[in-house]
């Protein structure tokens, strides 16, 4: 794993800039992702985290081309430093990318799953369309990529509905790693399940990407991407706030971020305080940066000026300049 | 408070999801359910909402035995338990706005002149806005639905709160909040509590005392008040 995760060269997934505009009723716009930038080497795997609406789903749509018809995406998603996932088109998106160079867990897995077909017959359609396997080779081939996602040869015959939920989400990781795609993307793979079910889920993952894989996860589990990243992108209102290596943003120095911060603040294993109010519309965001109004170290600059995304932070304190506890200080004042 | 004996529920008399199960609820304390997905905890929080009328056993909600169940319990004992559930999608009505669907339970229990006082203040009180408050449920966050559902099930003043995973679609500073609310509500009502969950961490946090579905597995403090008489019904599929 850290010979692969040395080689950062070509990245599996590099995204520079992107964002999605939806173009609603009357010709508002909302912006669900703007400028998003990161990238996903082999091997390694970030997590991307934020609470819900904050725009993780919709970039992960992008990525796949699976948006709904008033979006409009620009920057740019170049999967293997060649293909660039925003302009291929969709004929060359179903034909060589879904299945293929990315395989998605989706966030629910009963869902996904087609009601009316066992998993055996599942996996075997998707061996023939994504692989050689062919006629006699197809039973076996099942089984082999059954037990790749380690669910159990007894229950292919099941039908998704007498499924417990980790044994569907262990059919839908078989699904998504038959094409033996490089880049693997988890949508909130781990929602609704319990404690246990979730350690299982993750740990499964990140073995599929020590075998090589790069892996996109999104979740707002942060127990869960503590587990399995390699580093650590926060969204808030659209936007990556903050990204860091996730042993130093859930160990020692912690994130830098007043909203990662608060984020990590609000589990019950800490302080279990939340954070005041709530995010901004996408359709109305703030001239100045999103988090402000929620945010303890705030001052004029914060409402009036967007903070610049530099080395993995887009804040204008960072943790140097800040002063040690702004709450406690605004409460004596 | 909420005293639950020996309760056989389930969807098929011959194979019941619950078996013989006790459940304690003191007054004003606040219970943690815990226990792994597909294991019953659900269906008994359904019965203990009034929601489900139980094969076998009795319950009891403020010394008061529960009779006359039909499918439900009695709407008189029903409006003393309030219940949120862990999917605001499944159970808030689409076509209502956030303000019509906290509303609705005030309406339908002929306290219509409570209506605008009673909504403000809840919609104060779990932080939605004026705005939102005309907003319908595909027009808000799974995390602002939610807090609607809480407000809803608060807008009766219960005695007894059930939280069957409230959180579980939630993101860390939302189940914050939400919890913190909870517990407001509690603090000037003296209501009671039964929440239900997976989250050890979390109910344990929250709650003044929680049990165990499984006791083999209690690893700290008395075995808790759920007694698996005829032992729980395995998940449908081993996992």
């Amino acid at each position: 794993m850290t010979d692969a995760r040395e080689n950062t060269a070509v990245p599996v997934l590099d995204v520079q800039n992107l964002s999605v505009r939806f173009r609603m009723r009357g010709g508002r716009d909302i912006a669900a992702v703007t400028d998003a930038r990161f990238s996903v080497a082999p091997g390694e795997c970030l997590a991307l985290v934020g609470e819900s609406g904050c725009g993780k789903s919709v970039l992960a749509s992008a990525l796949l081309g699976l948006l709904p018809a008033n979006a409009r995406t620009t920057g740019s998603a170049l999967l293997g430093g060649d293909t660039d996932l925003l302009t291929i088109g969709e004929r060359a998106l179903a034909r060589t990318v879904r299945g293929r160079r990315i395989g998605l867990v989706p966030q629910s897995p009963a869902a996904h799953l087609t009601p009316v077909r066992t998993v055996r017959a599942q996996l075997e359609e998707s061996l023939r369309e994504l692989t050689r396997a062919r006629g006699s080779e197809l039973p076996k081939a099942a089984v082999a990529a059954a037990a790749r996602a380690s669910f159990p040869e007894g229950h292919l015959d099941r039908y998704p509905h007498e499924l417990s939920g980790g044994l569907a989400q262990r059919a839908a990781t078989a699904l998504a790693l038959i094409g033996d795609a490089p880049l693997l993307l988890a949508d909130e793979p781990t929602t609704g399940l319990d404690r246990d079910l979730v350690e299982r889920t993750v740990d499964e993952l990140r073995r599929h990407t020590d075998e090589g894989r790069a892996l996109l996860i999104i979740t707002h589990d942060l127990a869960a991407a503590e587990r399995i990243a390699d580093r650590v992108a926060v969204m808030y209102a659209g936007r990556i706030v903050e990204i860091a290596d996730a042993e130093a943003f859930f160990g020692g120095p912690g994130p830098r971020h007043p909203y990662a911060k608060g984020l990590l603040d609000a589990l019950p294993e800490r302080e279990f305080t939340p954070i005041p109010g709530m995010p901004p519309e996408l359709g109305a965001l703030p001239e100045g940066c999103a988090f402000a109004d929620r945010c303890a170290y705030a001052d004029a600059r914060c409402t009036g000026e967007r903070p610049a995304f530099t080395a993995g932070l887009a804040c204008h304190h960072p943790p140097t300049g800040r002063a040690s506890s702004p709450s406690k200080e605004s409460a004596d004042a | 408070m909420l005293e639950l004996t020996r309760i056989t529920a389930g969807y098929d008399r011959r194979d019941p999801v619950v078996r013989d199960v006790s459940l304690h609820v003191g007054a004003g304390e606040a219970v943690g359910l815990l226990g792994p997905s597909g294991c019953g905890k659900s269906t008994l929080a359904k019965v203990a909402a009034l929601l489900h009328r139980p094969d076998a056993g009795t319950m009891t909600l403020d010394g008061t035995v529960i009779r006359g169940w039909r499918h439900r319990a009695p709407r008189e004992q029903r409006t003393a338990v309030g219940v949120v559930f862990q999917q605001p999608r499944l159970s808030a009505d689409p076509r209502l706005s956030l303000r019509e669907l906290i509303a609705q339970p005030l309406r339908s229990t002929g306290r219509r002149r409570d209506v605008p006082e009673r909504v403000a203040e809840l919609a104060r009180s779990v932080g939605l806005s004026d705005e939102l408050l005309d907003r319908r449920p595909h027009a808000v966050s799974d995390g602002q639905l939610q807090r609607a559902c809480l407000a809803r099930a608060l807008v009766l003043r219960p005695r007894l709160l059930i939280c069957d995973e409230m959180t579980a679609m939630l993101d860390a500073s939302t189940t914050a909040a939400l919890v913190a609310v909870v517990e407001r509500y509690r603090a000037a009502s003296g209501a009671a509590l039964l929440a239900v969950g997976h989250d050890r961490v979390l109910l344990e946090r929250w709650c003044d005392r929680t049990v165990r579905w499984d006791e083999r597995e209690t690893e700290k403090g008395p075995a808790g008040p759920v007694t698996a008489g005829g032992g729980l019904r395995p998940p449908a599929a081993p996992r």
